[in-house]
């Protein structure tokens, strides 16, 4: 995850909370996905930004996940998001991003 | 008028030092983690130039490969090569890094570039061999400096030009303090400008342009150059068709970042049709700070790190000639600032509202170039397959129009856009790759409609969290249409029939009142 | 329980996947207040 938006997460974790705070991500590939929510939860895999070896253990959730589409309203997502569960491929996403919430969430 | 694509070049230059020692991502963790495993394990991924060279995707840009054909390569493409790899292609070549160090000193005009006497001695017969080279640039060349004297220049904070470990070339300061001239940004642009400056030598050779009759350039890169009181004051059009030999030429730069060349060549066009200028050049260097921007995943992959070329293209926009492919200046695609972010949305306004102004339908256009990145740079990356997925959005919105079943997607993907064959270097990838083979397939009539789409990320400079995107269709040319041309003598003989006719209607009118 | 009501969000999109503004649509139909909100660019 990009450097500047680890800080960000970093310090709103320190701000509001870490259970107060959850991470939605829209990548379009299972790879990213499961990057950006390792990054959140278990810490920068990469060794490069702020929350490496910081492990918030937010909650993350990928924003086409039924756990989320079931709080939006619905025509909004219709209207924003919809379409791309006919890009990416959905199984996969949820898949990896279901195994670093079961390992690294905490909250 | 129509403004046609009269010719187009694309160049490549394999950079593997540039990347170790000018890619941000290595300048970057070479500050947060200057022990990092990577930096340790980086250079026994890096590839020769052979490799780079017979590499299919970097032939396919250069046209030495038709990019449908990929498809006959099963992916990743890294470890195989193209038995007909070749340095030259039809649209330009792959340069070495030794031979673009001598570009690199050509194009510069205040000697703030030095190259090693030695390696000047070694190389400068193979650099002057390049059939594309002029006296212009030849003569630019200098003789090159002791090792002694260029080991100096780097205690006064050069950047050093490597071919290994060996040092044989500094970028020198251009002022004391100020940031917009430090050798690290002055390598940056001089190698942008280097690389635009053999674009445009390749598209004199391989379209057969005159360099008297360019009128105009735009420059269309993702660099800034100016001093501190004006950081993007730019021109970098100017300055790379001066050393191009534009000598009829002015030009400025449009800037916009991966979407930067579409809006471009959408100028290009419109001077043209308005009868401003008869030949305007749309054309851009490469980008030093993106080689080797996934290195870390390529690493990790244990897969040669792949993004170790820059990219450069020109394309030339010319006046009707009855012939070449016309770019659609009344069907523009454009995401504007009301447009919202919504994938369905920014589609929508490139290619759907584009089309139905047109009376056409998704369907109709038989090639999409929207991002044209290699896969195997971001697929390892955990990034996907950029050129899949924006297929797959156009295709997706063309189900929810009704215009396509929504079993028939990969088919659309597969029948309808090409893999992505262009090295990950911003505004290099975006729809530009395939007009130089688009142009070919319509003047052969093996397509009737293309779509070539720019997409860029306005966010990362921090002004605006906008999007940005647009969008042109390049279609056959049917032909000038024959003008009602009628001589002088024809003239006077319809004037006085008409005439005629008119008196005897009035005559008539008053015999019919009598 | 609702995950999102009531909560801080914190949107990461993908340009070319599904971008930051609009998962912070979403997140504020379902009664989150969005904190911060990015797209990242890997190309």
């Amino acid at each position: 995850m990009d450097l500047e938006n680890q800080r960000r997460v970093k310090e709103f974790a320190e701000q509001v909370g870490p259970e107060n705070l959850v991470v939605i991500i829209g990548a379009g590939e299972a790879g990213a996905s499961a990057l950006a929510a390792e990054t959140v939860t278990a810490g920068d895999p990469t060794y490069a930004g702020p929350l490496t070896g910081v492990s918030l253990g937010l909650k993350v959730y990928h924003v086409c996940e039924d756990e989320m589409k079931a709080e939006f309203d619905e025509a909004i997502y219709e209207d924003q998001v919809s379409m791309m569960e006919m890009v990416i491929d959905l199984d996969e996403i949820v898949e990896q991003m279901e195994s670093i919430r079961s390992q690294f969430t905490k909250y | 008028m129509k403004s046609v694509v009269k010719g187009t070049s694309y160049v490549l230059v394999h950079a593997p030092d540039m990347l170790l020692r000018n890619g941000t991502t290595q300048t970057t963790e070479r500050i947060v983690n200057p022990d990092s495993d990577y930096l340790k394990k980086l250079p026994e991924h890096i590839r020769s130039y052979d490799d780079a060279l017979s590499y299919l995707p970097n032939q396919a840009y250069i046209g030495n490969l038709d990019p449908v054909a990929l498809r006959e390569h099963e992916q990743p493409w890294f470890d195989k090569k193209y038995d007909k790899a070749d340095r030259f292609g039809s649209f330009g070549e792959i340069m070495p890094q030794e031979e673009f160090y001598f570009m690199i000193q050509a194009a510069d005009e205040f000697e703030l570039v030095r190259l090693e006497k030695g390696f000047v001695e070694e190389y400068k017969e193979k650099f002057f061999a390049n059939p594309v080279l002029t006296d212009l640039i030849k003569d630019r060349i200098h003789d090159g400096i002791e090792k002694e004297a260029l080991e100096k220049l780097l205690e006064d904070d050069a950047e050093g030009l490597y071919i290994g470990d060996r040092l044989v070339g500094a970028v020198k300061k251009a002022h004391d303090v100020d940031v917009a001239l430090t050798s690290h940004v002055l390598l940056e642009n001089l190698a942008s400008k280097a690389s635009n400056i053999l674009s445009l030598l390749h598209l004199i050779k391989s379209a057969g342009l005159d360099p008297d009759e360019v009128d105009y350039v735009i420059d269309c890169s993702e660099e800034a150059c100016g001093d501190m009181n004006q950081r993007g004051g730019g021109n970098f059009a100017k300055a790379a068709a001066e050393l191009a030999g534009f000598t009829n030429a002015t030009g400025s730069d449009t800037r916009g970042f991966c979407a930067a060349p579409v809006h471009a060549i959408s100028i290009a066009a419109s001077l043209v049709a308005a009868g401003a200028y008869k030949n305007v050049i749309v054309a851009a260097g490469g980008s030093t700070a993106k080689l080797g921007m996934n290195g870390k995943d390529h690493v990790k992959k244990d897969m040669p790190v792949v993004e170790d070329v820059m990219g450069g293209f020109a394309v030339w926009i010319g006046a009707d000639d009855g012939k070449n492919p016309y770019i659609d200046l009344e069907h523009l695609g454009r995401h504007t600032v009301g447009t919202g972010s919504s994938p369905q949305a920014v589609i929508t306004s490139l290619v759907s509202d584009p089309l139905e102004r047109a009376g056409l339908k998704i369907t109709d256009i038989d090639i999409y170039s929207p991002e044209m990145q290699n896969p195997d740079c971001t697929k390892p990356a955990g990034a996907g397959d950029v050129p899949v997925s924006n297929l797959k959005m156009i295709a997706a919105l063309a189900v929810k129009q009704g215009d396509l079943e929504r079993a028939g997607i990969n088919e659309f993907v597969e029948n309808r856009g090409v893999p992505g064959f262009a090295p990950t270097q911003g505004h290099i990838p975006s729809g530009i790759p395939m007009i130089g083979h688009s142009r070919q397939a319509l003047l052969d009539g093996d397509v009737k409609r293309v779509m070539i789409v720019g997409k860029g990320s306005l966010f990362l400079g921090r002004l605006t969290n906008l999007f940005d995107g647009v969008s042109f269709m390049l279609l056959p040319n049917e032909g000038i249409e024959e003008k009602s041309a009628v001589s002088g003598d024809e003239l006077r003989k319809i004037v006085a029939e008409s005439l005629r006719g008119f008196a005897q209607s009035l005559l008539s009118e008053e015999e019919d009142e009598q | 329980m609702s995950i999102l009501e009531g909560k801080k969000v914190i949107a990461i999109g993908d340009r070319d996947g599904i971008p930051g503004p609009a998962i912070s649509e979403c997140a504020k139909s379902a009664g989150a207040d969005v904190v911060f909100s990015s797209t990242e660019c890997f190309v």
